[in-house]
């Protein structure tokens, strides 16, 4: 379980975090939703340790992170797998090199071993043939896939994904939100997706935190977040013309 | 106080570039690509400004030494200790840090903004030793070599020039360029090119690995690397000049 405890950050003199305290759970997928600029990135990247924080508690199971110096860090980020929104693949080596890179970083693996588990991350993520591929040669969807493909190389028990679906048409998002979901359930992992997709939220969203102006407003499961009466969080749910009609045929049915 | 807070900042870097590394052969692998990438690769242009620098040199002297009084053979002995003494060694490293200070800071500044540094961060890889001590080991030991081509081919520059413009005759030149040679010279070349080479590649690093947000950051990156490196060389060449020749 991840634990976020009563965390303050600044940036620029203004409350990007304001006293957010959330319990992740362990072993599901749990979502962070709200406009762009509400502190979705800035919280996970807090989380992970990329920012630092002025004031609370991160917590990885009984580990304090935040006290924890670069070294310690290490020791946890080994389990840790990142989807960033623009992928973040380095782009001067192939996708087997990408997703062989932790492989050859942390373990002493044979390079018959090493391939053999980047085969299977790949086929999980249904690569096939893009071995020898870069990067720039990927299609936008496919470099999410094999992000996830290295996310996961190592065996990670904590994957952070970044706005899985910025950039991608809804098939793609649907089956890269699959890909998630199913992972997630497979590795046993604790799962963290930022994203302002409601598609995403009810289609793998086991718990879902709303966080506007860098506070959390709501939490909840998924089949509860329509039912809400928490202002903010119906105003960004049903902001658009689509939502607003299916909330009023809803209601209308049921009345 | 800005500037006191920026040089602090730089030797904090530099502490955690040369931390110990993760794993020897991944560094090791890495420190091959990058002698390839930012050695190999410069062979060419510091050849061909070698060469032209070196024929400059030597019709410069010519036509300034144009007196009955100076023997021919200074125009070889001038061509050949202004070559050792300071172009190849400092010039090239200006032209250097155009060509590799600005390669470093936007490729470091490119894998920054599109967060491939916070990738291999998660991963728990010391991303300023892993990307910036390669980059520096290669240019420190590869710039020396750089610098021995540069020496060699200035002079053969200057030979050529001399000889098929008639303003030296082949054996006066090759007289002087033996004529009260100073081993230590290239010594004191080779100590100059070692750092200018430590600062190249460590100021655009730094530069690279501090780049904001947005394309247009990491060009004022590559731009700013360039121009502190030069200043940098400028600097240290006038204090190891006072330090080695005094």
């Amino acid at each position: 379980m991840i634990r976020v405890v009563n965390v303050n950050k600044q940036l620029g003199g203004k409350n990007v975090l304001d006293n957010v305290s959330i319990n992740f759970e362990a072993g599901k997928t749990n979502i962070v939703i709200g406009r762009s600029g509400s502190g979705k990135t800035v919280l996970l990247k807090a989380i992970v340790g990329l920012h630092g924080i002025d004031s609370g508690e991160i917590w990885y199971d009984r580990v304090r992170f935040d006290r924890l110096d670069f070294r310690q860090k290490k020791g946890i980020r080994k389990e840790m797998g990142m989807l960033f929104q623009g992928s973040a693949l380095f782009d001067s080596i192939s996708v087997e090199e990408n997703v062989m890179f932790k492989l050859n970083m942390f373990t002493n693996m044979s390079t018959a071993e090493k391939r053999k588990r980047v085969d299977f991350c790949l086929d999980h993520v249904n690569i096939k043939d893009a071995h020898r591929m870069l990067p720039s040669e990927l299609s936008g969807g496919m470099r999410k896939r094999v992000a996830i493909a290295r996310a996961i190389a190592l065996n990670p028990r904590y994957l952070f994904c970044d706005e899985p679906n910025s950039g991608l048409d809804p098939l793609t998002a649907i089956l890269i939100d699959q890909l998630i979901k199913d992972i997630t359930t497979e590795f046993k992992m604790t799962t963290i997706v930022n994203t302002h997709d409601m598609n995403s939220v009810m289609e793998i969203g086991e718990k879902v935190v709303f966080i506007s102006g860098g506070r959390k407003y709501w939490e909840g499961a998924n089949n509860e977040i329509l039912k809400s009466d928490c202002k903010p969080l119906n105003d960004f749910i049903f902001a658009g013309e689509m939502a607003k009609l299916l909330k009023d045929q809803s209601s209308s049915t049921s009345s | 106080m800005k500037v006191i807070s920026t040089i602090g900042d730089y030797f904090i870097f530099l502490g955690h570039v040369f931390r110990k590394p993760e794993k020897h052969y991944m560094y090791y692998r890495q420190t091959m690509k990058e002698i390839i990438s930012l050695g190999v690769n410069s062979i060419g242009i510091v050849m061909v400004i070698s060469v032209f620098m070196g024929a400059v040199i030597t019709l410069q002297t010519a036509y300034n030494t144009d007196n009955p009084i100076y023997p021919r053979y200074l125009i070889g002995l001038g061509c050949r200790d202004s070559i050792i003494l300071e172009f190849s060694s400092t010039v090239i490293a200006l032209i250097l840090a155009g060509k590799v200070g600005s390669h470093i800071a936007s490729e470091i500044g490119t894998m920054r903004v599109s967060e491939q540094i916070d990738a291999l961060e998660i991963m728990g890889v010391n991303t300023a030793s892993y990307l910036i001590m390669p980059k520096i080991v290669a240019t420190v030991i590869f710039n020396p070599l750089l610098t021995l081509m540069s020496i060699i081919v200035g002079i053969l520059g200057g030979w050529l020039a001399g000889v098929t413009t008639g303003v030296v005759s082949s054996q006066d030149f090759i007289y002087g360029i033996q004529f009260a040679f100073i081993p230590y010279y290239i010594t004191y070349s080779l100590i100059k090119t070692v750092v200018f080479a430590f600062i190249i590649s460590s100021v655009s690093a730094y530069q690279g690995f501090n780049t904001g947000d947005g394309a247009l950051e990491v060009g004022k990156a590559s731009t700013r690397a360039v121009v502190y490196s030069c200043v940098m060389i400028l600097l240290f060449n006038l204090i190891l000049t006072q330090l080695l020749l005094s």
